[in-house]
């Protein structure tokens, strides 16, 4: 089997230091939208400019270079074992060159391993799919933004709310504003619905590798994304939690089968420097490119 | 206009600060989290200094009088010359630190925290006690602050980790916004009792 680990290595550079057109885009118009001179604008503009700063330098947009999510979807005949070993050997070479930050310690003692690898570290996901190429995602998740994550479990007698969209509504709209600007504001929201409390979380991460621009297939769902980040905005918490009209940059939804007895709504918080990339390698040639 | 602030620096210099006022700030910084701070506790604050301790103590007497906190894990590279040098460096989320701050605060006589997402109650009574503010860094902005970050003096406790160890640098015009300040005020009680009202009125609205 091919070795990847170069490529792997490109993606985790990219992914680290070049944010996406889509997120760059909602920034700059958040910051014509805040008050002249208000400690948002300034917020927003000292954003765009590190950006640009962490492009043309290839630093990392965020020293916070997080959790890496790989989600992996290769062709039939591909090695997952193969691949795994091939990511974790890119994630110590990037590591070895500043793309990430040492991150991986041991739950209890705090030992940190070096080089961003540990016991289940990075995450990685794999899916056999029909094609005859290999798909790569990343997300670099911060611990910050990690942190203001949640589930609710509804209803529940610290949660009352209706086991319905408008229930979904309520925790999240709960979530958003218990983060306020802790996760780093603007964020985005992922949104799991159903499942169990494992696939839902997962499924909520998956959403914040939509494009912000795109539209739900499911119309009810694309309603309430819509409305949740004109509403989420309205609490005016801003960016970094200032105060100010952008609290989100997007909300993103799915929902999984669940049991009668379960309705899990998980949150995932992602900050403003939302790091996510694709990779295809098809008929040998690379290819690194924004959701 | 920013006003710069030079470590270190006096209570009179913290009580003219308000929140709101932006700040450049120059002279010796200390990087501390999680693990410092629970560190610093134990060891110092609510223990009696060890013996094995007792030099990283005088470090941080002499270091955080009059001095600064930043709380922040950064991406460093070690040069060819073998000393190191800040990559990226933004703040990480303070809250974590709640339940020791003012205590670091008022032992070490320390006048600036760095960091972002702001602290509560009990930090904000701990400023207002020992004459200190909380100063917030733009989160995420790693490249641009390491920019300021204009010489890495020297590093302790590195075996708590690359971000956890005590980073102690030499920065020039942090730019950083007070939004606690030393009078009992703090921008992110206001942001979040105005939100939380909102909050309620979306719900109640259906």
């Amino acid at each position: 089997m091919q070795d990847f680990t170069d490529q792997f290595v490109e993606l985790i550079k990219s992914t680290s230091t070049d944010l996406s057109p889509d997120v760059e885009n909602a920034l700059a118009a958040a910051c014509k939208q805040e008050a002249k001179g208000s400690a948002a604008e300034g917020a927003l503009a000292t954003i765009l400019e590190n950006i640009k700063l962490s492009r043309e330098t290839g630093r990392p947009i965020c020293q916070d270079t997080g959790t890496p999510i790989f989600h992996v979807w290769y062709p039939m005949g591909v090695s997952q074992r193969s691949l795994r070993e091939q990511i974790k050997s890119a994630v110590r070479i990037a590591t070895e060159r500043a793309c990430l930050r040492p991150n991986a310690v041991a739950a209890l003692s705090g030992k940190n391993s070096g080089d961003n690898t540990g016991v289940d570290f990075p995450t990685v996901h794999f899916d056999e799919w029909e094609h005859d190429y290999l798909k790569a995602g990343l997300l670099l998740k911060g611990g910050g933004s990690e942190n203001c994550g949640c589930q609710y479990s509804v209803p529940s007698p610290e949660f009352p709310a209706s086991r319905d969209i408008s229930g979904v509504r309520k925790a999240v709209l709960e979530a958003a504003c218990k983060a306020q600007g802790m996760g780093c504001a603007p964020g985005i929201l992922g949104v799991g619905i159903g499942g169990d409390r494992a696939t839902s979380m997962i499924k909520a991460k998956e959403q914040l590798f939509r494009p912000l621009g795109d539209a739900n297939p499911d119309p009810e769902l694309d309603q309430m994304e819509k409305r949740l980040h004109r509403e989420i905005n309205e609490l005016g918490i801003g960016p970094m939690g200032f105060g100010g009209k952008t609290t989100v940059l997007g909300v993103k939804m799915a929902q999984l089968h669940r049991v009668p007895a379960s309705f899990f709504v998980s949150v995932a918080y992602m900050c403003w420097a939302d790091r996510r990339k694709i990779m295809t390698i098809k008929n040998g040639k690379v290819t690194i490119e924004a959701p | 206009m920013a006003a710069k602030l030079t470590v270190p620096i006096s209570e009179q210099q913290i009580r003219a600060l308000k929140v709101g006022d932006q700040v450049l700030l120059n002279g010796v910084v200390f990087t501390a989290r999680d693990a410092g701070h629970k560190y610093m506790i134990e060891n110092f604050v609510k223990g009696t200094c060890p013996d094995s301790e007792r030099l990283m103590y005088d470090v941080l007497k002499e270091g955080l009088k009059g001095g600064v906190i930043y709380h922040c894990g950064p991406v460093v590279r070690k040069r060819d010359d073998g000393k190191y040098e800040f990559v990226a460096a933004g703040p990480t989320t303070s809250i974590r630190e709640e339940p020791y701050q003012a205590d670091v605060i008022g032992h070490f006589g320390v006048r600036a925290v760095i960091g972002k997402g702001g602290m509560r109650d009990k930090t904000l009574k701990g400023c207002q006690e020992h004459g200190a503010v909380y100063l917030h860094a733009i989160g995420g902005a790693a490249p641009l602050i390491a920019e300021c970050c204009k010489e890495v003096l020297d590093v302790y406790k590195l075996d708590f980790g690359v971000p956890e160890a005590f980073w102690k640098l030499h920065v020039e015009d942090f730019p950083c916004v007070v939004t606690m300040d030393s009078h009992g005020k703090s921008l992110h009680e206001k942001v979040r009792t105005d939100s939380e009202a909102k909050l309620q009125q979306l719900l109640a609205a259906g």
